[in-house]
């Protein structure tokens, strides 16, 4: 019970940063390698308000608008001058933010990992099994940042834009959408949501370093592909699902030690059956 | 004699062989100063070090510049070819002396092994397109990272030791594998199977319908290039000791995709220059910056690589780019001046003016049995 409610937040993590990825794959056509390093700098921003000021609520406030400034200004200086360029020209300048990203915090925070204090919330009983209060607030803000992205990506105005330029670019911009505003609005949702998953990170592991974001970075990715990239419930689901699998394979002895190559495994077996993903679209192709 | 000679000569192309011919002229050079005793121990290092870079950057332009598929997984081969060909070679120095003959032989079986791994990973990228085989490539790398961290045989996370060999001899070694690499890609790409593979990459479907064969030229060309990056691992393996899986992790494998996107896709001179730039740099910037500023390392490394980018894909500056473009610049300076025939005779014939020695009958008559006798139009007969 315990594994599972851990696996669950852990997946509510690995969904929020999957949803990153996969909103600006949908809408931006790219690979932005740097979401992971998003979190770090959250993560920062955290550490760096409560050293200050000890008030963990404005370190999540501050830390969201962080993220989101940075999300805007990267998309802006970085990947906008190349709109249009190839697809993997885009990918290495993310990749050039990234390290851009990490050696700023190594630079400014040091190369060592720094441990941070969040309040500790204590433990619950439920149905015999001990769960922590920061995993059931994980999970509980989680569903309901998901559940709010749901709602407004299928009911507002701007959802509705962002669903038009993922669908078509170029027919969304002769209706009239604003597609450089729509991509710039879809990084810094997903920035704000890494920074709600560098809070929820932290709860689990208390500690900052600067390359703190690029594993779960890697493997929100790796959530995001089993979903289906580009489909937002498909990133939720893979992200349970990669949750679920690594608490699972770490309460196992004999295998705890493989666990990432048993999730990306996973990915590699889910995508020979099912090669778009579990709830991914399927593109026709044509010559 | 003269005829195969001046055959030769119109085949061979001085801009198509520079690269290696250059690279063996300069090895020459740098094994005749190593032997006099002229290089430090750090510069044959860093020579090692852009020879593997080399056989990685020109192995993986064959996968993503030639192909057409995105893999960021070449240093789950390299760590494949590494750990193997380093074990192997451990094994194999209590039973051989010459220390050459062991280095060889583990390049063979790193080779091998790498070659059997990039045929597992090669079958998902039958079913794959872009990004998906991407994340595939890159999980792999992954997974077998975790795997060689978590073998004891292979010294777990303590990292596997291996014997160095001599940076003043090995160096010699790496560049004749990397200028055989060069040579050996070079010459697949110019072959009818060549061809095949960049069909592949312009349309894939047009290509099937051409009748070429993808799912073995997919897998053809995946081997081939785990194969040289296990190779480029067993000689870092030779280079440094412990042999760690830390190295191996998908930012080296970045690197090197950095090294062929640099370069220009589908260039093998640009994949060469850029991985020589890419260690040299690093290897500047590692010496001289130690320590609290190896963070500027990383950033200056960024900063290059966002500004290269950009410089170099950004629609924007297409102008600046035309402006500044080297190869328009040589070719002012080295362009003869072909005359087209049709220029020269100031030929302005139509097509269908053109006489030809052949009448549409007898194209008609050609395929016809010899006893039937054929009447070149129906309305003769009738007169």
């Amino acid at each position: 019970m315990s594994i599972i409610m851990d696996g669950l937040s852990l997946g509510a993590i690995y969904a929020l940063i999957a949803l990153g990825y996969t909103m600006v794959y949908g809408i931006a056509k790219m690979l932005n390698f740097a979401h992971g390093d998003i979190i770090m700098v959250g993560a920062y921003a955290i550490l760096t308000i409560l050293t200050v000021t000890g008030n963990p609520l404005l370190g999540i406030l501050v830390s969201i608008v962080v993220c989101t400034v940075s999300g805007v200004v990267i998309e802006k200086f970085a990947y906008k001058p190349l709109r249009g360029a190839s697809p993997l020209a885009v990918l290495i300048t993310a990749i050039g933010v990234s390290f851009f990203l990490q050696s700023i915090a190594q630079l400014l925070f040091g190369a060592k990992s720094r441990p941070i204090s969040l309040p500790y919330l204590g433990h619950v009983t439920i149905f015999g099994a001990e769960i922590s209060v920061n995993t059931i607030i994980t999970l509980i803000v989680g569903a309901i940042i998901m559940a709010m992205l749901t709602l407004f990506v299928k009911y507002t105005r701007t959802g509705r834009a962002m669903q038009a330029v993922s669908e078509d670019r170029g027919a969304a911009i002769l209706m009239g959408v604003n597609v450089n505003g729509i991509i710039m609005i879809t990084f810094a949702i997903g920035s704000a949501l890494a920074a709600f998953a560098s809070l929820f990170y932290l709860m689990q592991i208390p500690s900052t370093s600067p390359t703190l974001g690029s594993m779960p970075g890697i493997k929100a990715f790796t959530a995001a592909v089993i979903g289906g990239i580009g489909s937002i419930p498909g990133a939720m689901l893979g992200g349970m699902l990669l949750g679920l699998v690594e608490k699972i394979c770490l309460s196992i002895p004999a295998i705890s030690q493989y666990t990432t190559a048993i999730e990306f495994s996973l990915l590699i077996l889910i995508l020979l059956v099912k090669p778009i993903g579990i709830l991914g679209k399927k593109r026709r192709e044509k010559v | 004699m003269k005829r195969y000679l001046s055959l030769a000569k119109n085949h061979f192309k001085l801009s198509r062989n520079i690269n290696w011919m250059l690279m063996s002229v300069a090895l020459v050079f740098l094994a005749i100063m190593s032997d006099a005793g002229l290089l430090t121990r750090s510069f044959t290092g860093l020579l090692s070090r852009i020879a593997y870079s080399i056989i990685l950057a020109v192995s993986l332009q064959l996968v993503v510049g030639f192909l057409g598929e995105l893999s960021l997984g070449h240093a789950g081969f390299m760590c494949v070819g590494a750990y193997i060909g380093c074990f192997t070679a451990n094994y194999l120095h209590t039973v051989i002396d010459s220390k050459l003959l062991v280095l060889v032989i583990a390049m063979l079986v790193g080779a091998a092994v790498a070659m059997v791994f990039g045929f597992i990973i090669g079958l998902p990228a039958l079913r794959l397109k872009g990004d998906y085989l991407a994340i595939v490539t890159l999980a792999f790398g992954e997974i077998v990272r975790n795997i060689f961290k978590n073998l004891e045989i292979f010294g777990g996370a303590m990292g596997l030791k291996t014997k160095i060999y001599k940076p003043s001899e090995l160096f010699i070694i790496a560049f004749i594998v990397a200028i055989f690499t060069i040579i050996f890609i070079q010459n697949l790409i110019r072959s009818k199977h060549g061809r095949a593979i960049t069909a592949i990459r312009d349309n894939e479907i047009a290509a099937k319908a051409m009748g070429i064969n993808v799912t073995y030229y997919k897998l053809l060309v995946f081997i081939i290039a785990a194969a040289f990056a296990g190779v480029a691992g067993v000689i870092y393996g030779h280079f440094t000791t412990p042999l760690l899986y830390t190295f191996f992790s998908y930012n080296y494998s970045i690197e090197i995709l950095v090294m062929v996107v640099l370069g220009g896709m589908g260039s093998i001179h640009g994949s060469i220059l850029a991985a020589i730039a890419i260690t040299v740099i690093n290897f500047l910037l590692q010496n001289n910056l130690s320590g609290d500023l190896a963070a500027l390392r990383l950033l200056v490394y960024a900063l290059i690589l966002i500004v290269v980018i950009i410089f170099n894909n950004a629609p924007a500056l297409k102008g600046v780019r035309a402006r500044f473009n080297i190869r328009s610049f040589i070719r002012r300076f080295s362009q003869r001046k072909v005359i087209r025939p049709s220029l020269r005779y100031d030929d302005s014939a139509e097509w269908n003016q053109i006489e030809t020695k052949i009448r549409m009958d007898e194209i008609l008559t050609a395929d016809l049995p010899h006893n039937e006798i054929y009447t070149p139009d129906p309305r003769e007969k009738e007169d």
